[in-house]
Parts: structure tokens; sequence; C-alpha cells
């Protein structure tokens, strides 16, 4: 029986994404768990996660079954982050005072103000108005995400659809071949990324309707092969 | 291409019912809020807001059932305001399925549960409301003030910096809403938006005094608003999202179509 296991550690909007997933997959069961010997016998992995990157690892490892489950059960079989849970990926974070992150991909966590353009204004010369900021802080909302590469993930989806975004930190990969998607916000940054059978969005598919149900969709229906 | 400004259809909801009032009195029904939530989903809402204006907190388990019907079918971003007063309904609301909370009178009454609110669940599940009605002074400078309960009562704060300081507390995007124009259909106080937006880095909703597709687009060009709030033009059949969302790609607003 394929089920359907999504990662509990505390922090975001964990039912959303268990009624997303239901939405799109009436035959395989979902569940929200912290249960190491569940998630390694996982079908299908998701590892979700809003707010502090500090939080989210300080849950992990507080649990060293559920931390060497987690990384175990990461190496085979399909699985899919989202936010933190992309975010989490990378060899390091700027966020919670600079931590180390699981290191499956290459590249690193910033935040959006260490980019020039965020503290950048323009005055409104048109309406004369006061000066504006022109990069708010978190990015929120709905942007382009241009598919990069091709996967099985983007199947059925438009290049350059719109998914919904709330995050402060961005994704910078060093490593283009695992760059699936960028989006643009004052900088390029990495939207989707994947390697073998790990796929990762910064947007929440589960909150972008049709273009993310398709996401997930697509997702419940991978074997975790390129 | 870039970041598309959004349309947030608004849901006052009593006792489970969708109202709409002018001023906050002369309430006019407006539907089954799961109903209207899922019309404004076909439509290409970007976000909706429920706020819950219940007086009786007896009733407050009605908005979460709403939220829990809504979040199972309608797969974008949900807002819950009213009657948020402890981390423990934050929590409540995002089980039930909500992405973020919008907080009013509480954030008044003790503005270091922002900070703990924000610390908890993140920065961007928590959407400060300030509700703003501007006053007169002797030496004529625009001023602002804000009001909790609803809009009841006074608090002698000045809506400029309190917008500065819920931002540095903590608050991931404020709604704001204009008290002089709310249910006017005059349109937004764009000297209000536009003042709040050049002082806060972080996203602001406008809100209050949407009459026509116009307003919305003036609340971006001039108000230099992140999101527009609208209620009554679209529960009465007035305008879809989709020909606000058109009308304001054509005044060259980047929107998601």
């Amino acid at each position: 029986m394929g089920k359907i296991v999504i990662v509990d550690l505390g922090t975001g909007n964990l039912h959303s994404v268990c009624k997303a997933i239901e939405h799109v997959s009436s035959t395989k069961s979902v569940c929200i768990t912290n249960q190491p010997s569940v998630i390694r016998a996982a079908e299908y992995l998701i590892l979700p996660g809003q707010g502090a990157i500090g939080t989210w690892f300080n849950q992990l490892q507080s649990n060293p079954e559920l931390e060497q489950a987690v990384r175990d059960r990461l190496k085979s079989g399909p699985c899919l982050g989202i936010c933190l849970g992309l975010q989490a990926l990378l060899e390091h974070s700027e966020e919670s005072g600079g931590i180390n992150g699981l290191g499956i991909l290459g590249g690193s966590v910033k935040h959006f103000s260490s980019n020039p353009h965020h503290a950048n204004t323009y005055l409104d010369k048109k309406n004369n108005t006061t000066p504006q900021i022109t990069h708010k802080i978190p990015h929120m909302g709905w942007n382009e995400v241009r598919q990069t590469l091709p996967h099985p993930l983007w199947q059925g989806i438009a290049d350059r659809e719109r998914f919904y975004f709330v995050h402060s930190y961005y994704v910078h990969s060093t490593h283009p071949q695992q760059i699936m998607g960028q989006c643009e916000y004052g900088n390029l940054f990495t939207a989707a990324a994947a390697k073998g059978n790990l796929f990762a969005t910064q947007f929440h598919p589960e909150k972008s309707q049709h273009a993310g149900l398709q996401l997930l969709k697509n997702f419940v229906n991978w074997n975790g092969d390129v | 291409m870039a970041l598309a400004k959004r349309i947030i259809p608004c849901l006052d909801v009593d006792r489970g019912r969708v109202v709409k009032g002018v001023k906050f009195v002369d309430i006019k029904d407006a539907g089954n809020p799961v109903e209207v939530a899922r019309r404004y989903d076909e439509q290409g809402a970007d976000e909706i807001t429920f706020l819950d204006i219940t007086a009786s907190s007896d009733d407050r388990e009605t908005i979460v059932n709403v939220v829990e019907q809504v979040a199972s079918e309608v797969f974008i971003p949900l807002t819950v305001g009213g009657g948020i007063r402890a981390l423990k309904d934050i929590h409540r609301m995002l089980n039930a399925g909500a992405d973020k909370v919008s907080i009013n009178t509480t954030a008044v009454k003790n503005p270091e549960f922002i900070r703990q609110a924000s610390q908890h669940f993140g920065n961007q599940c928590i959407v400060v409301a300030i509700d703003a009605k501007q006053v007169n002074t002797e030496d004529r400078i625009p001023k602002w003030e804000i009001f909790t309960h609803g809009g009841r009562n006074p608090t002698g704060i000045d809506a400029i910096e309190w917008s500065v300081k819920m931002a540095q507390y903590g608050a991931g995007e404020l709604l704001v809403t204009s008290m002089d124009r709310d249910g006017t259909k005059d349109g937004f106080d764009i000297d209000l938006m536009s003042r709040i937006t050049a002082a806060v880095s972080v996203p602001v909703i406008a809100s209050g005094g949407v009459g026509n597709l116009d307003h919305l687009a003036q609340g971006v060009l001039k108000g230099h608003a992140d999101a527009v709030l609208a209620a009554s033009i679209f529960h009465f059949g007035e305008y879809t999202v989709g020909e606000a969302k058109r009308y304001m790609a054509k005044q060259g607003i980047e929107v998601r179509t």
C-alpha cells in the first residue's frame, strides 16, 4: 500500500500540504508524522516547513533517530521539499545566526537584504509621492518560474507559470545542473532544485492553485527517476 | 516580469454568513462563505481574507469550520482575522487550514504578542491589521490615528508610527484599512497608503473604500500597495476578480492571469 508521508517538524502549515495532496491523490493514504519508522517506510516523502530554519533543525536534531531516518530516506525514493524543505537541503544558511544544512544540494541560503536592490528606494516622479522601497521583504505573492531544465515534475505546467512564494531568504545554487527553475526578485534565485530522487521548491505548490496541484500530482505519480 | 500585485477579496463573516456593512454599520447578507470563497477562487483571486466579526465568542467555532471547508477545496493563501488573542488561537487557525492570521486589537493591547507570534510561527503568517482614521491637527499636517475593536475604540496612536513599529516587531505584512473610506466606495485613502508603504519594508495591503476598478489600480499606482483588498464590489456581482485583473493589467500593473 503506497503511503505519502509528510514530515512533521512542528513548523509551518502541514495541513495545507496534506489537504492539497489528498485532493490530487485519491488512491494513496497520506499521513503527517515524526515517527522514524513511518518515515523510513514512506513511498513518497514530503519535507515541508515555514518559519525559522534554526527551529526546524532544532526539531530535527532533538531526535537523533528521526534525523537519521530523514537523512536515510532522502537517499532513495521520491522526495519533495517545500520552502524550508528546500533550504534545509543546501550546505549553509545565513538564517538563525548561520547554520549548516543537510548539504545534499550545492549552494547556500542568503537573506534578500544582502542584495543592494532591496535597500533601494525610488521616487515616483510622475505621481510625486514619497520614496518607495522597490522590493519588500518577505517576497510574498505570485511570481514567475522559468523552467531552466526539464523534469518529470514540470509535466503539464507552462514555462513562466506563476507560483505562490513567501520567504525572506533565498537559495543560491552553486551547481547549475541542480537548478530546475529560477525566479527573479531583485536578483535571480533558485525556485526549484533537483538531484536524483529529490525535487524541492521555494514556492508553495499547495497554495499555487492549478499549477501547484499539477506539480503535486506529478510528484505522487513519479517513481523518483529522472 | 515581476512579482504580481495581488487582488484579495475580503469576506466579513458573522455567525457563518458573509456580511457587508457601511462604516461598520448597516449590515447586508452576502451569502455562504464557502460558496463565496469557491467563486472567488474560480475567478482568479490571489488570496482570500476572512474577518470574523461575530460578536459572541460562543460562535467562534463557526469560523474554524468555514476555514476547514474552504481549505480542503481552495488552494490559494487564506488569511483569517478576528478574535486572535493568544498563540493557541493562531495555532487553531493554522491547523484549520489558514496560512496567515490577521491581528488588530491584541497587537495594540500587547505589542509584544506580535514579536512572540512571529518568532513562534514565522513572520510569513503574521499580518497586523491597522484601522486608521484621519484626525484634525492644529498645524494641518495630515495625521491618522488607529482604532481597535472593529473601529469603535480610539487609541491615540499614530498610524504611520504604529506601522513602522509593527513591522519591526515581526509583522510579515500590514493590512491597512481607512475607516474614513470603508464602505463609502470613494476609493482608497491614497495619502495614508503611500505614507505607510514608504515607511515600511514589508508588503502592505490597501483596504477600505473600493467602489470601482480604477480605485484598485490607484491603490497600486499611487498608494504603492503590494495588494488590494475589496469586498462589496465583488460580493454583489458588480465586478468579477477577472475583470479587475484585466483592468489593472491595462493600466500596466503586473497581475496573475
